[in-house]
This record gives structure tokens, C-alpha cells and sequence, in this order.
């Protein structure tokens, strides 16, 4: 199992250095000429030279990829002038944080509301209730989340006037203030997980309640909702994580989405404006922490299985 | 410019020619599937509205008015305008040409692209194939509206560049399922078969493997047309992908958000009309993968 694991790791690093060299290689094929950009309208042969030099533009291709990886190794991904700081602290101190909290609670509302929901339609199989939250589950994934993100907006922000529509107050220097502004980005986003996991959990409780073991636990005379909730919902652990890894994409793309219909600072906003000021190097940086944080997810997924089922544990 | 009575593309008669030759052959599975019916009739009608736009729609869709700006809906204007006097009811109209193109022409790159990257790691061994399968890998590693976003970034904004943009993101999942049906194929007996008769290899590709890899991506190109669709307008809403007057769905959305406090229709509509038919395609493309793919499988 050790040896798979090592397998998997090793794997994974040929996938992240494929990522980088593409990532790199593919915004050097952007139009503009990056000296040029530099200097303005006015410079001289000579200014273009020696600025060429020094930016290292005169060297091949992969020694400028292993300079600008080492580079982002160590923390320097050069200046972005919109922002007008380091990539760096733009970047991985500023933007990831608001990316990961809203991804984090949006997960978070997904579980809680989601797996109730889905244990309540696998216990009412069949009645109105069911249909009602299959109904839901199918509109749920294949509604546009920004369009829902401005429907929340105008009912609960205009209308209502429940909850603060833009900006972000981390949950770190203030929690409940963090919280109430993370409420309605949080359940445009997590919508479409709320509606998988809803789907997830009935089809997996539906057919678990069928074990022997389940029988066995209401022939000891438990309780009902000790069957359900206890040897029942555990087994969805397994499923629910797989999922999740598989549909990681899917959360990263709804949080650039969800960030732009509220003003959330994080990474999409900032691949956003990036594009549209050509920013190449802030477009590598945004770019570059989601394939990570996609691959380093996924490779905890794949690790994580013989923690979650310890009948994998025990296989050689 | 008059105003004629016209039906929103949803309310277009659902009968279309093509919809009834095929109920006449298939009877049983549209009456054993009311939903995915339902579904494939509101599909056809958007597809309907977006070929006869011109002939459906009331108004011209980026003609504005400085007298009809921001109106609620009204008879004169069923949807009502927006900030520029423009009606919204034409302007979604024209939409769905531009998200069906878009979808479609998008989804053919990626599964064309998906087809040979797929045909050439399910096909060839060793270390290629690891190559490919890697490279697979990384572009799988990327979200498709971030992968697109990176090409915008390079490409630049448009109609055409939105195509390939998004075309390119989606060939990491085509190429998954090609070479995975791939694999399946080229074991049996048949191409075995084939081989041991010495027909030449590019001919037992052509003849035999091919056609039975064909037929599941076509499926996997139904079922993927609405992400192509949601990726594209994800890309106009976040104001990268194609450039204002265009009567975009995503453009409109973003347009309207702004205006969301006193004038939510002008968000609400263009995105109804996108819901409708992410979801209507959503419906189509699950039918038609449990009726036509036994294997059940489910892309990523």
C-alpha cells in the first residue's frame, strides 16, 4: 500500500511539473511583447537590450522555465501593477484566503443541509416529499450559480434586507461579521452540492438500509434514528469524499463565478481583472494555485480512503 | 420599428417536422420518459427560435432608445429594456443563436480534439502512452472555466476566440472517454480477429475500432453541450469572453447586475432564459445516456 501511495505521489509531481512547463510555456504565446510593455512607447535599442538581458528573455526556453520555477518556488511571482504589490502577497496571502473560506463554508452548508436532506427522502422514499427533493436535485445541478447568486441578492439583500449583498470581512479577524457575509455566497455556491449530495446520500442510505447488518442493529431493538444516523449515514463517507475530489473543479469554478457576483477579492476576481489587463504573470500565478489545489485535493482523496474504510486497511 | 406579437422562444408550437418523425419511430421512449419529452420539446423550440431570430423577435436586438430605457415589462416590451433602451426580449432571442453556436461549435473541438488524443493513447503502449495519459492528467487538473479562462488570457475576447477557448478546455474529458472506450475495443475478438488476418493496422482502426468509439462520444457530445454552454456564459458574465453589443446571455447577466436593486429583470430574464436551457439539455443529455450508453458510466 506504501508502494501505491509512492506510485500516486510520484504521479502527481509529473502532472504538476506538466502543468507548470504548460502554464509557463503557453503565456510566453501571448501577444505583446513584455519588454516593450515594460518601457513604454519611448526607448532606445539599447534600453531594449539591456532590459532584455535582464530580464533573462535572451536565454532558452527551459532554462526561463527553471529560472521562473525556482522563482515560484521560493515565494517571488514577480509584481503585478494593478494591484500594485507582489504577485506573491496579491496573490497567495490575499486572494487564496477568500477562496478557500468561501469554498470552505460552501462545503460546509453542502454537508449539513445536503445529507439531511437526502436521509429524510431515503427514509420518506416515495412520498411527495422525495419527488419534491429530486426535483430540487435535478434543477439544482444544471442551474447557472451566478444567476442564482443575483436572485439571492435581490430577494434577501434588496428586498428582504437580510444580509449584507457585497464584500468580504474575514472570519479570522471577525468572526460572526465573516459569517453573515459569507452566508449568501456560501449557498450560491454550495446549491449545486446540496442538490449532489442530497442525490448521493438517498442512493447510498437506500440501498445500505438492505444490509444484514442493518437488520441486525433493529433486531438488537436500537432506535430508529441510531440506525440511521449511526450505522446507516457512516457509509457515506466513502462516496461523499470521491465525489468531492472528482467535483473539486466544479467548486473552484463556482467560486470564480460566486466571487464576481460578490465582490469577494479572491482568486477569480483576480484572474478576472488580470485577463482583462493582461497581467500575464498574475493570469501563471491565479492559474498555477488552482491546478495545485486541485491535484494536492485529489491526491488527498486518493490517500484518504484507507482512513475512511478500514475494510481497505486491511487488504495487502 | 412595430412591435409584432411574437411568442417567446419557449411558446414556439413544440411539433417541429424532425420531432414528429422521430416520435413516430421511437414512440415508446418518449412516452416512457414524459420528463426527457418535455425537455426535448423546450430544446427544439430554443433551437427553433434561435434559427427564425430574425422573423421572432420584435426588435432589433442592439438598436437603443433613449426614450424606452430600463422599462419594466410592458406590452410594447414583453421583458421589458435595458440601461440602453435595448429590448430584452430580442436580445435573448438573439442569445440563443450565439449560446447554441457557441456550445456546439465548442463541444465539436473538444471531442474532435478529445478523438485523436484519446485514439492515440488508447492505441499506442508503453511510454507514450504514459505520456499521453499524463498529459491527460494535467489538462484534467485544470477546471475547464479556468483552463478557458487561460486561453481567453492568451487569445484574447470574442465570439470566435470564446469558441476555441472554450473548445480547448473541454478536450482533457473527451480524450478521458475515447481512450477508455478504446481499451474496450481493442481486446475483442473481433479486432483480434482483424489482426490475425493481417489487415493492415490503420485499416482495423478505421473499420473496427472507430465505430464503436463514435457512437459513445456522440452521446458524451449531447450530455457535454450544456457545460460548453454554462463555460461560455460563465466567461461573458465574468466580462472576458464575448464583447459588448453582442446579445450574450452571460453579458446580459452581468450587464443587469449591476442595475439588480431597480431593475432585476434585466438580470432575471437573459438568466431564466439560460436556466431553462442548461436544464432542459441537462434532462435531454441524461436520457439519452441511459438510453443509448448501457454502461451507465458518468463523466467528470
Amino acid at each position: 500500500m506504501l508502494i501505491q501511495a509512492l506510485k500516486k505521489l510520484g504521479q502527481t509531481l509529473v502532472v504538476l511539473m506538466i502543468v507548470s512547463i504548460a502554464t509557463f510555456g503557453l503565456l510566453k504565446l501571448a501577444p505583446g511583447d513584455p519588454v516593450q510593455i515594460m518601457l513604454g512607447a519611448e526607448y532606445s535599442q539599447e534600453t531594449y537590450e539591456s532590459m532584455t538581458r535582464e530580464l533573462g528573455l535572451d536565454q532558452p526556453f527551459l532554462v526561463q522555465y527553471a529560472d521562473w520555477a525556482m522563482n515560484f518556488v521560493q515565494g517571488d511571482w514577480g509584481t503585478s501593477y494593478i494591484a500594485r504589490t507582489d504577485i506573491f502577497t496579491y496573490g497567495f496571502k490575499e486572494a487564496l484566503p477568500v477562496t478557500l473560506t468561501l469554498a470552505f463554508f460552501s462545503l460546509s452548508f453542502a454537508i449539513l443541509i445536503g445529507v439531511p436532506l437526502g436521509v429524510l427522502s431515503a427514509v420518506k422514499k416515495d412520498t411527495i416529499f422525495d419527488a419534491g427533493s429530486a426535483v430540487f436535485a435535478l434543477t439544482g445541478t444544471a442551474f447557472p450559480s451566478f444567476l442564482l447568486g443575483i436572485l439571492l441578492i435581490w430577494f434577501f439583500g434588496v428586498k428582504l434586507q437580510l444580509f449584507p449583498v457585497m464584500g468580504y470581512v474575514s472570519p479570522w479577524e471577525d468572526l460572526r461579521l465573516g459569517i453573515y457575509h459569507m452566508i449568501l455566497p456560501g449557498l450560491t455556491l454550495s446549491t449545486y452540492f446540496i442538490a449532489m449530495i442530497t442525490r448521493l446520500t438517498r442512493a447510498t442510505l437506500i440501498e445500505v438500509m438492505d444490509e444484514p447488518y442493518i437488520a441486525a442493529a433493529r433486531a438488537r431493538g436500537e432506535p430508529g434514528w441510531r440506525v440511521i444516523w449511526v450505522h446507516g449515514v457512516r457509509n457515506i463517507a466513502m462516496p461523499l469524499v470521491t465525489i468531492l475530489g472528482l467535483q473539486l473543479g466544479t467548486l473552484i469554478q463556482g467560486t470564480v463565478l460566486t466571487e464576481t457576483v460578490f465582490n469577494l477579492p479572491g482568486i477569480g476576481q483576480m484572474l478576472t481583472s488580470a485577463v482583462l489587463g493582461r497581467e500575464y504573470q498574475v493570469v501563471q500565478a491565479g492559474v498555477m494555485m488552482t491546478a495545485f489545489l486541485f491535484i494536492g485535493v485529489n491526491l488527498l482523496v486518493d490517500l484518504s480512503y484507507p482512513i475512511l474504510d478500514p475494510r481497505l486497511r486491511d487488504r495487502k | 420599428m412595430t412591435a409584432k406579437a411574437a411568442p417567446a422562444p419557449a411558446t414556439v408550437p413544440p411539433a417541429g417536422p424532425s420531432g414528429n418523425g422521430a416520435a413516430r419511430g421511437k414512440r415508446s421512449m418518449f412516452r416512457r420518459r414524459p420528463f426527457f419529452t418535455v425537455a426535448l420539446i423546450v430544446s427544439l423550440a430554443y433551437i427553433l427560435g434561435a434559427i427564425f431570430a430574425p422573423l421572432v423577435a420584435p426588435y432589433d436586438p442592439v438598436a437603443q432608445s433613449i426614450d424606452a430605457m430600463m422599462q419594466p415589462p410592458t406590452g410594447a416590451h414583453p421583458l421589458g429594456t435595458d440601461s440602453y433602451g435595448q429590448d430584452i426580449l430580442s436580445r435573448v432571442i438573439f442569445g440563443a443563436r450565439y449560446a447554441l453556436i457557441i456550445g456546439f461549435c465548442s463541444v465539436l473541438i473538444g471531442a474532435v480534439g478529445g478523438l485523436i488524443i484519446g485514439l492515440a493513447a488508447g492505441l499506442s503502449g508503453g511510454w507514450l502512452e504514459w505520456a499521453l495519459m499524463r498529459l491527460i492528467d494535467s489538462i484534467l487538473a485544470l477546471p475547464s472555466l479556468i483552463l478557458a479562462v487561460a486561453f481567453i488570457a492568451i487569445l484574447g475576447q470574442g465570439v470566435d476566440k470564446v469558441v476555441i477557448a472554450v473548445g480547448l478546455s473541454m478536450i482533457g474529458p473527451f480524450s478521458r472517454t475515447v481512450r477508455a472506450d478504446v481499451m474496450q475495443v481493442r481486446v475483442q475478438g473481433f479486432v483480434e480477429a482483424a489482426h490475425l488476418m493481417s489487415i493492415p493496422y490503420l485499416q482495423v482502426v478505421w473499420r473496427h475500432v472507430l465505430p464503436n468509439v463514435i457512437f459513445p462520444l456522440a452521446v458524451q457530445v449531447t450530455i457535454r453541450i450544456s457545460e460548453a454552454i454554462l463555460v461560455s456564459s460563465s466567461l461573458s458574465f465574468l466580462g472576458i469572453g464575448v464583447t459588448p453589443p453582442t446579445p450574450d446571455w452571460g453579458l446580459m447577466i452581468a450587464e443587469g447586475r449591476d442595475f439588480v436593486s431597480f431593475a432585476p429583470w434585466m438580470a432575471a430574464m437573459p438568466g431564466f432564459a439560460l436556466a431553462l436551457l442548461l436544464i432542459a439539455l441537462s434532462i435531454v443529455g441524461d436520457g439519452i445516456r441511459e438510453e443509448f450508453d448501457p454502461k451507465g458510466r458518468r463523466g467528470s
